[in-house]
């Protein structure tokens, strides 16, 4: 069930940014891109394309990395957020669920949960209610509650992860590439949840994925980014059908050896709105 | 027999003194993974405060170390804001200078209040020997221990069963996946750096009660460092294990290795132990195991 994109304002939109790292290593290109409320977006690209650095741009998790944000800015529900710390960000609703999970090592998996709700200061009856609900997503997690947050496995890290963004109660999850290192099936199965939480509690979601097939099998929108630039964007259905993004990214070629739309010296790049 | 359970018992308990200057080291390393080298400095600070107001100005020490609490406090919120905010993110050697720098701005500020004389703390624990059986044991030695007891229970509960004990853990194992959630890493340093700050004050008080309050107690801070190398720079209850160990076993070789090789053990012992350990097992005795999913 995708949205159609209306004209109402986007919840996010980023116009033109442009990161850099330690000062001189130039990472974003110009980035801009909007993400409508209650949509999924798919952000696609190979490695070191600049999809994770695109999502901690948004997060303001850059700041840890010495990256900065150099030109242009990021709106949020009509905010200029480019340079608020990334503590105040989670608490106007943007989570950002990092690549590799980044559980809480030895905390528990109840007790990562609970460190989740801290933005929002709320009594432990509160706590108790929302844990209740990420578990009915993560059944799996109610299982494991008392388990050492390290010694559980990939897939369950990655809903500890995502159910742990959920108890800041966000309006918005920067989830970065949770396929990473999963078996087929429970990939699958994270996006239906993924899925799942944006019709259910209208979680609007900017997915960084490498695995472009299932993304934008769930995805109302899509862009492609390359090389710190996006090359490519359109409805999930637009890019699915694309010959480029089926040669590129999916792997259904033509045979001839092009690998990604650099090579494609012809390609009529679409115009950016500013750049 | 007696005369080595002597020896034993008050080696342990002077351990456990160790152990409290160890426990503000781990604290921060925890929390930060700074090494803080300005703890021992704390120790002292806090020591020459309180029998600085008590003795000179002659405020009641009920008075004098509340106060001193609060001045420690606030010495966590200027490190913060001074040292270490504008660092944030530079490399783990880089902080840990600049805590070499706090150092000696704290013993400075010590000495320009209060100069650099000895001063004696009478904290009003009892001095007198006890007999149990025919053993002989000092009445201060045993308090101190069972202070030292309580605080590491007390800070145990706090970081286990406490809304901000859990948020200290998180910031110790993914500094940028707390921030990820909102915690602000600066409110956490603050609130670590307090807690290091009052561990301190009650190291302070315990061993300015016992030794007298003197630069030359900054010295005695340094042997929990060993304790720290063999307990493990992550783990509370290393830090009591190691004192004890490190305590018990000089107050033995000095006693019974020290005539042997004419004496002045107690000063080197500390750092052999931790030495000889760490080459078995370098993350220490109760370090935190680096977990792997294999």
């Amino acid at each position: 069930m995708a949205e159609a994109t209306t004209a109402r304002d986007p919840l996010l939109v980023m116009q033109n940014v442009e990161v850099v790292y330690n000062h001189v290593v130039l990472v974003l290109k110009g980035v801009s891109l909007e993400v409508q409320e209650g949509d999924i977006v798919a952000l696609l690209g190979g490695n070191g394309a600049g999809k994770s650095t695109t999502l901690k741009s948004v997060s303001g998790l850059l700041t840890g990395e010495r990256g900065e944000i150099t030109r242009g800015h990021i709106t949020y529900q009509g905010e200029n957020v480019s340079h608020i710390p990334a503590p105040a960000r989670v608490e106007k609703g943007l989570s950002h669920v990092m690549e590799g999970r980044r559980v809480f090592e030895h905390l528990t998996v109840e007790e990562n949960l609970t460190v989740g709700a801290y933005s929002r200061n709320i009594s432990t009856q509160q706590t108790q209610q929302d844990l209740e609900r990420v578990y009915e997503y993560f059944p799996r997690l109610r299982e494991r509650r008392r388990s050492t947050a390290g010694y559980t496995s990939g897939g369950e890290q990655q809903m500890l992860a995502l159910g742990r963004a959920l108890m800041a109660s966000p309006k918005m999850i920067l989830l970065d590439e949770p396929s990473m290192g999963l078996a087929p099936q429970l990939v699958e199965e994270i996006f239906e949840i993924v899925s799942r939480l944006r019709r259910e509690q209208q979680v609007t979601f900017l997915v960084a994925e490498q695995n472009t097939n299932v993304a934008l099998k769930h995805a109302d929108f899509g862009y492609i980014l390359e090389n710190g630039r996006v090359v490519l964007y359109g409805t999930g259905n637009e890019l699915r059908e694309n010959a480029d993004v089926k040669e590129f990214y999916l792997g259904v070629g033509s045979g001839e050896a092009r690998k990604s739309f650099r090579d494609v010296k012809h390609y009529r790049r679409r115009k950016r709105w500013l750049a | 027999m007696a005369f080595f359970i002597e020896v034993l018992v008050g080696g342990l308990l002077a351990g456990l003194m160790y152990s409290l200057v160890a426990l503000g080291f781990v604290l921060i390393f925890k929390a930060s993974g700074i090494f803080n080298f300005a703890q021992a400095a704390m120790v002292l600070f806090a020591a020459m405060f309180i029998a600085g107001m008590s003795g000179e100005w002659g405020v009641p020490l009920w008075l004098a170390i509340p106060i001193t609490i609060v001045l420690m406090i606030g010495v966590a919120w200027v490190v913060e804001r001074v040292v270490l905010r504008p660092l944030v993110n530079q490399e783990p050697i880089v902080m840990f200078m600049s805590t070499i720098g706090i150092f000696f701005c704290l013993i400075g500020i010590a000495e320009i209040f209060w100069g650099s004389s000895s001063r004696t703390l009478d904290v009003g624990i009892p001095r007198d020997p006890i007999f149990v059986g025919n053993m002989l044991f000092q009445t201060y030695d045993l308090v101190a221990g069972g202070i030292a007891v309580v605080l590491v229970l007390l800070l145990a509960a706090f970081a286990q069963w406490t809304r901000m004990g859990r948020v200290l853990r998180a910031v110790a194992d993914d500094h940028q996946a707390a921030q990820a959630v909102g915690i602000r890493l600066s409110t956490v340093w603050v609130v670590v750096w307090s807690i290091a700050g009052f561990v301190a004050v009650v190291a302070g008080v315990v061993w300015g009660g016992n030794l007298g309050v003197q630069p030359v107690m900054v010295d005695v801070a340094f042997k929990a460092l060993p304790v720290l190398l063999l307990g493990g720079l992550t783990s509370i209850p290393g830090a009591i294990v190691a004192g004890l160990i490190i305590g018990g076993g000089e107050a033995l070789a000095e006693v019974y290795l020290g005539p042997i090789i004419g004496g002045g053990i107690q000063d080197w012992f500390a750092y052999m132990i931790a030495m000889a350990f760490m080459v078995y097992r370098p993350e220490g005795m109760f370090g935190e195991k680096i977990i792997e999913r294999i």
